[in-house]
């Protein structure tokens, strides 16, 4: 397991969000995360990523414990995300914003900056280099210079995966990344997660409530509800899973197609 | 009136556009250091040494805008950073005769531990308590040096050494105006190289967004400390040579009224953008001179104008303005 996590529980003033969770994902695979509104996915993401702090359990990544690191540590070790709501720099450029993600594979510091060294030079190439790469893999490279803020909503979400990108993980969580795209835009989603995996060799987990998306991409579902997993197996399992489909019953906006 | 304001706003926008290629800037920068080159040999001695210290005010301003205008972090405490420069100077080379320039590496390490010093505590609390504390710190470093026997108590230290460069005694007037015109101008290009570089681009994406900026692994706390430790330098280089150009510090050179001018001479300017830094350190020390002749009713006006600027141009007279 690349990633894994034990016995989770997070609680907010009484409130338990996630309740003993088990789950993992495995180098290299695209893995879903699913379940109904509130059910407690980003919470995980948050968890995992060292934004929220659950009370118990153990999260490893790599054999590396990862719970109770700061976000920036665990960006390090090698988990990049993004956000529900999309949280570019708005005020920046495409570039610029892409270029984030460099900053915790770089090291020059005022220093460097200030007498422009070789050594500080030669990094600036290199994380312009690491930002067009990442840019022309999603898609976005001739929007480099552009705002980020007067992209359209499509373009803004590839920003956000380039810039995670970036920051060269071994895993990518991506919440809700379909979210507001028309289909054209989710056919070419679905080719980018592929690529992801396939030409980087990154694992996706991936929470979407796309559920024609989820069962095209994932070669593995788990499905949360109220703080709990209650399924974890591939497409057809989840389908056909009494379980699943009683937590998605009475959810009207749900698309999920069983 | 509306009308007027807003045709002489895009009259003015329209200009600053014209200096919005790096080429450009570049261009208006060198003629600006040619012509303030040449000013020593036509200006007076008191003209020179008011330009002198609009000169100082542009390095400080510049380092103040590090925090404020780069880091979006505040400070209302800056003449600390302007005093422990000066202070170390004075101290090291008055009290213990150390000759100037091997003072200057211990002063700048004080300067970074008083940088460490007021970032640590700081970085954790809300923008409101930020400025409490701030201006705290700035306070406690004037009663300390107004306290202590190491420097001079009120009266402050005297007869600070005139420093020589290769043989060369630098003490005249002139000579000092060149010193901060070379100064104004290394903080100009530090300021922009900073601003143009991996740490530069971590102040702006941890003053835009915190959590993005974490998730793409910037550690928060370090990079704001940066911040204050990278302005705190340029407030002590600022201060090395303020106390060997005036031969004499006293605590009252390091008021609060002094850490305030500074910081409008940033949000005056537009903080973040160094063209309009410069042009609000050259207002807020050119300006009280220019209406001289008005007397009591000077400072009033000057009041008067930087309010109607503020009401203005809200964002500073030369604002950042990306893309
Ligand atoms: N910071 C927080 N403080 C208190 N409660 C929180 C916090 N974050 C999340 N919660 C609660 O945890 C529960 C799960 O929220 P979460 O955002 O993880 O759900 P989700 O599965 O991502 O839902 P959606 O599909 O709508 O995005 C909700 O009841 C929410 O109110
Ligand atoms: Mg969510």
């Amino acid at each position: 397991m690349l990633l894994n996590l034990e016995q989770v529980t997070l609680r907010f003033a009484g409130n338990t969000v996630l309740d003993k969770v088990n789950f993992g994902v495995e180098a290299n695979t695209l893995a879903s995360l699913i379940g109904p509104n509130g059910a407690g996915k980003t919470s995980l993401f948050n968890s995992i990523t060292g934004f929220y702090r659950p009370q118990e359990g153990r999260i490893e990544f790599d054999g590396e414990r990862v719970l109770r690191r700061k976000p920036h540590k665990v960006t390090q070790l090698g988990i990049a995300r993004t956000f529900q709501n999309v949280r570019l720099f708005r005020e920046m450029s495409v570039m610029e914003n892409v270029m984030a993600g460099m900053h915790c594979r770089t090291r020059a510091g005022a220093f460097g900056a200030v007498l422009r060294t070789p050594g500080q030079r030669a990094e600036e190439r290199y994380i312009a280099e690491v930002a067009h790469d990442c840019m022309r893999f999603v898609g976005v490279d001739e929007y480099a210079d552009r705002l980020a803020t007067n992209l359209a909503y499509g373009y803004q979400r590839l920003v956000e995966i380039a810039r995670a990108l970036a920051t060269q993980p071994r895993l990518i969580l991506l919440d809700e990344p379909a979210a507001g795209l028309n289909a054209t835009e989710k056919a070419a989603l679905i080719e980018l997660i592929r690529r992801i995996r396939d030409e980087r060799g990154i694992a996706v987990l991936l929470i979407e409530h796309d559920m024609g998306l989820v069962m095209q991409v994932s070669e593995r579902i788990n499905v949360l509800d109220y703080g709990r997993i209650i399924a974890d197996g591939n497409a057809e399992e989840i389908k056909n899973n009494p379980r699943v489909i009683e937590a998605y019953l009475g959810q009207e906006d749900e698309e999920m197609v069983l | 009136m509306s009308t007027a304001t807003g045709r002489t706003a895009g009259l003015v926008d329209r200009l600053y556009a014209t200096f919005d290629s790096p080429r450009r800037q570049m261009l208006l920068m060198v003629a600006i250091v040619v012509v303030m080159a040449v000013l020593p040999l036509v200006m007076g001695r008191y003209a020179t040494t008011i330009m002198t210290n609009a000169l100082l005010y542009v390095v400080l301003a510049l380092g103040l805008n590090i925090v404020v205008g780069y880091a979006g972090l505040l400070d209302l405490g800056y003449a600390a950073f302007f005093a422990v420069g000066a202070y170390s100077i004075g101290i090291l080379t008055v009290q213990f005769d150390w000759n100037f320039w091997l003072a200057i590496p211990p002063a700048l390490v004080a300067a970074c531990l008083a940088g460490v010093i007021i970032g640590g505590p700081t970085l954790r609390l809300r923008s409101d308590y930020l400025a409490i504390v701030t201006l705290g710190f700035g306070e406690i470093v004037r009663f300390s040096a107004r306290n202590l026997e190491i420097t001079g108590r009120a009266s402050g230290l005297s007869n600070i050494p005139e420093p020589s460069f290769f043989g060369y005694v630098i003490n005249s007037y002139v000579d000092f105006y060149y010193v901060f015109l070379l100064l104004a101008v290394m903080a100009v290009i530090a300021s922009h190289r900073l601003y143009h570089s991996r740490l530069g681009r971590a102040w702006l994406y941890v003053r835009h967004d915190e959590d993005a900026a974490e998730a793409m692994g910037i550690n928060r706390v370090r990079v704001k400390l940066a911040a204050y430790v990278t302005g705190s330098v340029f407030g002590a280089i600022g201060g090395i040579f303020f106390s060997v150009n005036l031969g004499a510090i006293s605590p009252e050179s390091f008021s609060f009224e002094q850490s305030v001018l500074i910081l409008m001479a940033v949000i005056l300017g537009g903080m973040g953008k160094i063209p309009g830094v410069i042009l609000g350190a050259f207002i807020i020390i050119l300006g009280p001179e220019l209406l001289r002749e008005l007397g009591e009713l000077r400072l009033l006006l000057f009041a008067v104008v930087m309010l109607l600027i503020m009401l203005l141009r809200p964002s500073g007279i030369w604002p950042e303005r990306r893309h």
